[in-house]
């Protein structure tokens, strides 16, 4: 770590409210920082309780670039660990979800842990009487991360000791959850499906932002979703009704009118969504039973509010993206500077028919998939932004749009759908998670919030 | 349309890898019946197509958007172009019934796709199965299982 090292001034120079520069796609060394402050400081997605239902169950991710582990223990409780043998540093889970059984045992020399990371036993223990093992971290198991938090069966941790809490930092933002779960006669969600995954060769920011982001939809997918419509207009002569396949495309060349008008909101701590009045999932056949079964379980009225939101993409800061309409969630998981490994997982409503997870799961390949025409479309752009700001001609990135002098930072706020505020929301959170931690006053900040 | 034979089966099967290297889109489509399907699972022995995860779960409306998106003056991921290449083990036969009209093909495989400095190789398993309509073999299921299918790729833009 050179040039950015434990600057914070630094940092904060590359920030503007209507222009980043080009080093925080690029920098290796920004990268490295924000995998030690930024994905430290805040709280990331780790997964969905219905991936571990039972005592013993696990499954494994990352944070920034932490392997880290979520059990679910005997009596029940969740526990995310990290994954690393506090004896030689083995990785004690090795699959992506599984079953341990009673404790964790790790394959290299056999210590094992509870489910909840407290060590249970070491073999042939004798051997380190008198060595003060018991005085090392050693023997305090699986080392727990700072902070767990489960809303409703999503899985949340902050690596930080200490920091700002759950409810401080996603405050409002959790209504597009609870719309997600709503939507599911029975107020449940199982995650099901493999997750599709893709790989990109472009900063993690760059997908984030561009799931804000309205002026780029009828342009770059032009290409797949404009040649959907006019393959369509051609095919419909020979009759039948529009095909789930093409009520799912053609909505990405509405015009820029209707995406304005669709309106973001954005959050304090750099989450926001689009899709405010309408989004470009409003207008999806209905599914036959399903209103009704709504209805038997809300009444009509709150049946009629639940799927009455339509928002379009709720981002997590840092790195999630949230689609309650369809119930999908999508991971932008940092691997370099200039590498972003994205999971697009789909959720079955509880209790709703089976058509609407079939159209989830059709969204989830025709969107998100590296088969996916869509996803080329937007890969080649990010992938073309990656390199094409190694130019030295010009060293920063625009997010003017609509941008307004004096613009409040930090706030609950409605804009324009085509306004790149939450693009800016984005970095002003991006700056003070980066920041927090990296001068005494930051660190007495954070532990003030706690 | 005379008795199909096996080497029917295994020429067709040719046939199709060799139309899609030689990028013959509108001949490959061709090879499809109406109410075929593309399909590649995202799960090992997956036994539904639709509520489970694919890669890919096509009709032919969705191919021909694809074929056709391949060629648009705006398809910026195709500028500059892909190419492909099969390399294929002999098909099995595994069923010929002109009783039932049915016929399937079980053949494993390498395929490279490139474009520009980027090449891709790919292992997996594709099976036909077939029917003849008018006088030809048609394809009312491709499948392609890539052994591999729950890595993260890149971007495949092709057809295997």
């Amino acid at each position: 770590m050179t040039r950015y090292a434990a600057d914070p001034s630094a940092i904060k120079a590359l920030i503007h409210p209507e222009r980043v520069h080009r080093d925080v796609y690029t920098d290796p060394d920004i990268f490295r920082l924000e995998m030690k402050h930024l994905f430290a400081n805040t709280w990331i997605y780790v997964g969905h309780a219905s991936q571990i239902p039972n005592p013993g169950d696990y499954l494994t991710t990352d944070i920034g670039n932490q392997p880290v582990l979520a059990s679910r223990h005997s009596d029940g409780s969740v526990h995310v660990l990290y994954n690393r043998c506090p004896h030689k540093g083995t990785k004690i889970a090795s699959e992506a979800c599984g079953n341990t059984g009673k404790f964790f045992r790790c394959p290299y020399h056999a210590w094992s842990f509870k489910t909840n990371g407290a060590l249970l036993a070491i073999p042939f223990k004798k051997g380190y009487d008198g060595t003060g093992l018991e005085d090392t971290e050693a023997v305090k198991g699986l080392a727990p991360v700072g902070a767990a938090h489960v809303y409703r069966d999503f899985i949340f941790a902050r690596l930080a000791p200490s920091g700002v809490d759950f409810e401080t930092f996603f405050g409002e933002s959790l209504s597009s959850i609870d719309n997600m779960i709503d939507r599911s006669p029975e107020g449940k969600l199982v995650l099901e499906g493999a997750p599709l995954r893709y790989m990109h060769p472009c900063n993690w920011k760059m997908l984030v932002e561009n799931q804000t982001d309205t002026c780029h939809p009828m342009v770059a997918h032009e290409s797949s979703a404009g040649t959907a419509i006019s393959v369509w207009e051609r095919e419909q002569a020979k009759g039948g009704k529009k095909p789930m396949a093409v009520e799912v495309y053609a909505p990405f060349m509405s015009p820029y009118d209707f995406f304005e008008k669709m309106g973001l909101r954005v959050w304090p701590n750099g989450h926001g969504h689009t899709g405010v009045t309408t989004s470009i999932h409003a207008d999806y056949s209905a599914i036959p039973g399903y209103f009704d079964k709504m209805v038997a379980a809300y009444g009509e009225e709150r049946a009629r509010a639940i799927l009455g939101e339509s928002r379009h993409n709720t981002c997590y800061f840092p790195n999630i993206m949230v689609k309650g309409p369809i119930q999908t969630l999508r991971v932008f998981k940092p691997v370099a500077a200039d590498r972003t490994l994205v999971e697009s997982y789909t959720f079955r409503l509880v209790g709703a028919p089976d058509t609407l997870f079939e159209r989830t799961l059709m969204y989830n390949r025709l969107i998100n998939a590296p088969t996916s025409i869509v996803g080329h479309d937007d890969l080649e752009m990010y992938e073309r932004a990656q390199l094409g700001l190694h130019a030295d001609g010009l060293e920063w990135v625009n997010i003017q749009r609509l941008y307004e002098p004096g613009e409040a930072e930090d706030v609950t706020e409605i804009a324009g759908g085509t306004s790149e505020r939450q693009m800016r929301n984005q970095f002003h959170a991006w700056t003070k998670y980066m920041t927090m931690s990296m001068t005494p006053e930051g660190v007495a900040f954070q532990e003030a919030a706690q | 349309m005379s008795a199909v034979t096996e080497k029917d089966l295994v020429d067709f099967v040719y046939r199709e890898a060799r139309l899609l290297d030689e990028l013959r889109y509108e001949e490959w489509l061709a090879l499809y019946a109406e109410d075929a399907h593309y399909w590649m699972p995202a799960e090992w022995q997956q036994t539904n197509p639709r509520l489970q995860a694919s890669l890919m779960y096509e009709d032919m409306l969705l191919l021909k958007i694809r074929v056709e998106r391949l060629s648009g003056a705006r398809t910026f991921s195709q500028k500059p172009k892909s190419r492909a290449q099969h390399l294929l083990q002999v098909p099995q036969v595994d069923e010929i019934d002109p009783a039932e009209n049915r016929y399937r093909t079980w053949t494993s495989f390498h395929y490279a796709e490139t474009r520009g400095d980027e090449f891709t190789i790919y292992a997996g398993w594709a099976r036909h199965d077939l029917r003849v309509e008018e006088g030809s073999l048609k394809i009312v299921l491709k499948r392609v299982d890539l052994v591999n299918f729950d890595a993260p790729f890149g971007n495949i833009q092709l057809f295997m």
